[in-house]
C-alpha cells in the first residue's frame, strides 16, 4: 500500500478520539503514514498524535482555532495534490459531513462515507459500508482512482496507542475567502434533570412507543425497576423526553452504565454509537431483523407494551 | 424568490428480502418506497419561511429518478410545494450521490433559487454527501447538519445552528445563496390535508432529462461514480441470546437479569 494520509479532528481544543481510531485504520492498511491535523493552535495536537506507524506529522496552520469547512477543504485538497496518497482517512463525523462530499467530487477521488472495514484485495482498495438500515454490508472499490477518500466510522477501529517521534512539519493553509462564520459553541441545558452519563441502569424507549401518552407506562416501570428512562431521537424531536435524555450520537453517551433494556429502538447507527459499548444491553422489538440486535447480549422478539406490563408486575410481584 | 428542495424516494427492505442475482443490490420486489424521513424536514423548513413572508416565496422540490418516484413528490406537492420536478434518464441507473450532484447542480443553475434545502442523508444508503457535494460543485456557501435557522426570504445572510456530536450545537452564520443540509428535529414536519392532497394533482411534475439540463451522458452512470458496489451481503448474525417463552416467561428473565446486574 502506498501513502495513506489521515487527517485528524479537534474542537475547542481538544483532539477528537476518532483521530487515533483513524490512525489505527491506517496502520491496518501498512504504508506510510502522514497525519494531518489544521487549525490554528494545530501543533498543540502534535504530542498526542505522535503514534507508532505514523511517520510524518503535518500541522497545516489556518487563521482560526476551529473548524471552518472552506479552509477545511482547501487545506485537505492541497495536501492530497502534494503528497498524492494512495487513501486519505476522515472520520464521518459532522465536520467531514460539511466538506468531504464538495472535496471528494472537485478532485474526482474514489469516495465512500461511513465505512466501518478497509482492505486491500490484490490491487483493488474495498471499503465496506452498511445500507437500508444496516441489514445489508455493501463493498464498495474504485476502479480507477488514484487517491480514495474514506470517512470512517467512529468507534470501530481500537485507538492507536503507544508513542513515537515521527517527524513533524509545520505548513500554511491556503488563503481561503471564508463565506461562513462559524460562532459560539451550544451545550443543551439538563437544567436540573439528572445527566444521563452518569447513570448506571437504563430503560431506553424509541419509535415503538408510538404516541406520547404511552409513554407514562415506561416512566412508570422504569421507577419501579430502579432505572433511568432515556429515549432514541424522534422521541426527543417529538418533545416526549426532554433532549437531555436522548442516547445517541448526538445525544449523550451512556458512559458509566451498565445495564441498558431497549425498547421499541430498532437501532439506527447513531443511536447505537451512544450505547453499543454498554456491557449488558436487552432489546425488545417486534422486528427480529432490527439491528439493536446485533449489539444486544440478550433480545426478546415482542410487543413492548407487552413486555413492559409482564415485567412490572414481575418485579412488583 | 425561490427554495428549491432535494428530496429522494428512499427504499426500505421488506421483511423476508432477496439479494438480487447480480448480488449489487436488494431484489427491487423487496423494497418498500417512501419519501425519505429527512426531506420532510427540509420541506417543511421551506413552507415555514413561505408562509411566514409576505413576500411571494415559491418552493419547488426536485427529485432524480423513474416514474415511480412522482408519488413521493406528489407527497411533497399535497405538503404545500408549489411545484416539482423529476430528472430522469435509463443512463442515470446505478449513479452515485456525486452524479445526483453534479445533476442536481444543472437543475440549481436552471432554477436559480435563492436558498436549495437538503436532507443530511437518505435512510437507505446514508452516505450523507448529495447536499454538499452539490455546494460543491456549485462552489456556494454551505452548511451540514442545521438544526435550527433564521433565514429572510432574499437576504444576503442567514443564522443557524449545526448539530454536532455529543449535544452540543454551534451557531453559525454564512452568505446567501447557500445549500444547507437539513437535520431530523429542526422542526414539526405537518401532515398532508385533504384539501392539499386533492390540490396536488393540479399541480405540475415537470420531467428533465440530460439533454433539458445539459448533461453529457458521459458524466452520469456507474462509470462517471466515484465508487462501484463489489456486492452487498447480509452480515452475520448478531451475538444476542434469545429469551423464548411467554410474555410473563420473558419478564421473569428480565427480572433475573435485572437483579443478577443490581447484585454484582
Amino acid at each position: 500500500m502506498s501513502k495513506i494520509l489521515v487527517i485528524a479532528e479537534h474542537r475547542q481544543g481538544e483532539l477528537r478520539p476518532v483521530s487515533l481510531e483513524l490512525i489505527a485504520a491506517a496502520q491496518g492498511l501498512g504504508g506510510p503514514i502522514t497525519v494531518a491535523v489544521i487549525g490554528a493552535n494545530a501543533q498543540a495536537f502534535v504530542p498526542a498524535l505522535s503514534l507508532p506507524g505514523v511517520d510524518e506529522i503535518l500541522t497545516v496552520a489556518s487563521p482560526f482555532a476551529e473548524f471552518n469547512p472552506e479552509v477545511q477543504e482547501a487545506a485537505v485538497a492541497a495536501l492530497i495534490t502534494e503528497l498524492a496518497p494512495a487513501v486519505v482517512l476522515l472520520g464521518h463525523t459532522v465536520d467531514s459531513l460539511a466538506y468531504a462530499a464538495a472535496l471528494a467530487g472537485k478532485l474526482g477521488l474514489g469516495f465512500a462515507s461511513d465505512v466501518f472495514k478497509i482492505e486491500c484485495q490484490g490491487s483493488d482498495l474495498v471499503a465496506t459500508r452498511a445500507a437500508y438500515s444496516q441489514k445489508v454490508n455493501v463493498e464498495v472499490d474504485f476502479p480507477g482512482k488514484a487517491t480514495v477518500l474514506l470517512t470512517v466510522r467512529p468507534a470501530v477501529f481500537k485507538p492507536a496507542e503507544g508513542s513515537a517521534s515521527p517527524a513533524t512539519r509545520s505548513i500554511a493553509a491556503p488563503a481561503v475567502t471564508t463565506t461562513s462564520a462559524p460562532g459560539e459553541y451550544i451545550e443543551i441545558a439538563s437544567g436540573n434533570d439528572i445527566d444521563i452519563t452518569t447513570v448506571d441502569f437504563i430503560l431506553s424507549v424509541g419509535r415503538g412507543v408510538g404516541e406520547e401518552a404511552n409513554i407514562q407506562q415506561f416512566r412508570d416501570l422504569a421507577e419501579t425497576a430502579g432505572a433511568t428512562l432515556c429515549c432514541s431521537r424522534p422521541i426527543a424531536d417529538s418533545g416526549w423526553l426532554p433532549k437531555s435524555r436522548q442516547v445517541g450520537q448526538s445525544g449523550k453517551v451512556a458512559s458509566n452504565c451498565g445495564l441498558y433494556l431497549a425498547m421499541g429502538i430498532s437501532g439506527a447507527i447513531q443511536h447505537l454509537a451512544g450505547m453499543k459499548h454498554v456491557g449488558t444491553i436487552v432489546a425488545v422489538n417486534t422486528d427480529p431483523e432490527a439491528s439493536i440486535f446485533s449489539v444486544a447480549k440478550y433480545g426478546i422478539v415482542g410487543d413492548m407494551f407487552e413486555i413492559g406490563e409482564a415485567l412490572k408486575e414481575a418485579l412488583e410481584g | 424568490m425561490k427554495i428549491l428542495v432535494a428530496v429522494k424516494q428512499v427504499a426500505a427492505l421488506d421483511e423476508d428480502f432477496e439479494i438480487r442475482a447480480d448480488g449489487l443490490d436488494v431484489d427491487e420486489d423487496f423494497l418498500l418506497f417512501d419519501l425519505n424521513e429527512w426531506d420532510d424536514y427540509s420541506l417543511e423548513e421551506a413552507m415555514k419561511i413561505k408562509e411566514a413572508s409576505s413576500g411571494d416565496v415559491e418552493v419547488v422540490v426536485v427529485s432524480i429518478g423513474p416514474e415511480r418516484v412522482d408519488e413521493s413528490l406528489r407527497k411533497c406537492l399535497a405538503k404545500g410545494a408549489d411545484r416539482a420536478l423529476r430528472v430522469w434518464d435509463d443512463a442515470i441507473e446505478g449513479s452515485d450521490s456525486s452524479v445526483m450532484a453534479r445533476l442536481l447542480a444543472a437543475v440549481v443553475r436552471k432554477e436559480a433559487p435563492d436558498m436549495v434545502f437538503a436532507g443530511v442523508q437518505s435512510s437507505d444508503h446514508a452516505f450523507a454527501a448529495t447536499g454538499i457535494g452539490l455546494a460543491g460543485e456549485l462552489g456556494w456557501p454551505h452548511a451540514a447538519v442545521v438544526n435550527a435557522l433564521d433565514y429572510a426570504p432574499g437576504a444576503r445572510q442567514a443564522s443557524l445552528k449545526r448539530e454536532l456530536e455529543g449535544g452540543v450545537s454551534q451557531s453559525v452564520t454564512l452568505q446567501c445563496p447557500a445549500v444547507l443540509t437539513i437535520q431530523l428535529g429542526i422542526n414539526t414536519p405537518r401532515y398532508a390535508s385533504l384539501r392539499g392532497i386533492k390540490q396536488a394533482n393540479a399541480k405540475p411534475i415537470d420531467v428533465l432529462g440530460l439533454g433539458d439540463l445539459g448533461v453529457a451522458a458521459s458524466t452520469v452512470g456507474v462509470d462517471a461514480s466515484l465508487s462501484r458496489v463489489r456486492r452487498m451481503y447480509i452480515p452475520p448474525k448478531g451475538r444476542a441470546q434469545m429469551i423464548e417463552g411467554s410474555p410473563d416467561q420473558q419478564a421473569a428473565r428480565l427480572v433475573e437479569i435485572i437483579r443478577e446486574f443490581k447484585g454484582a
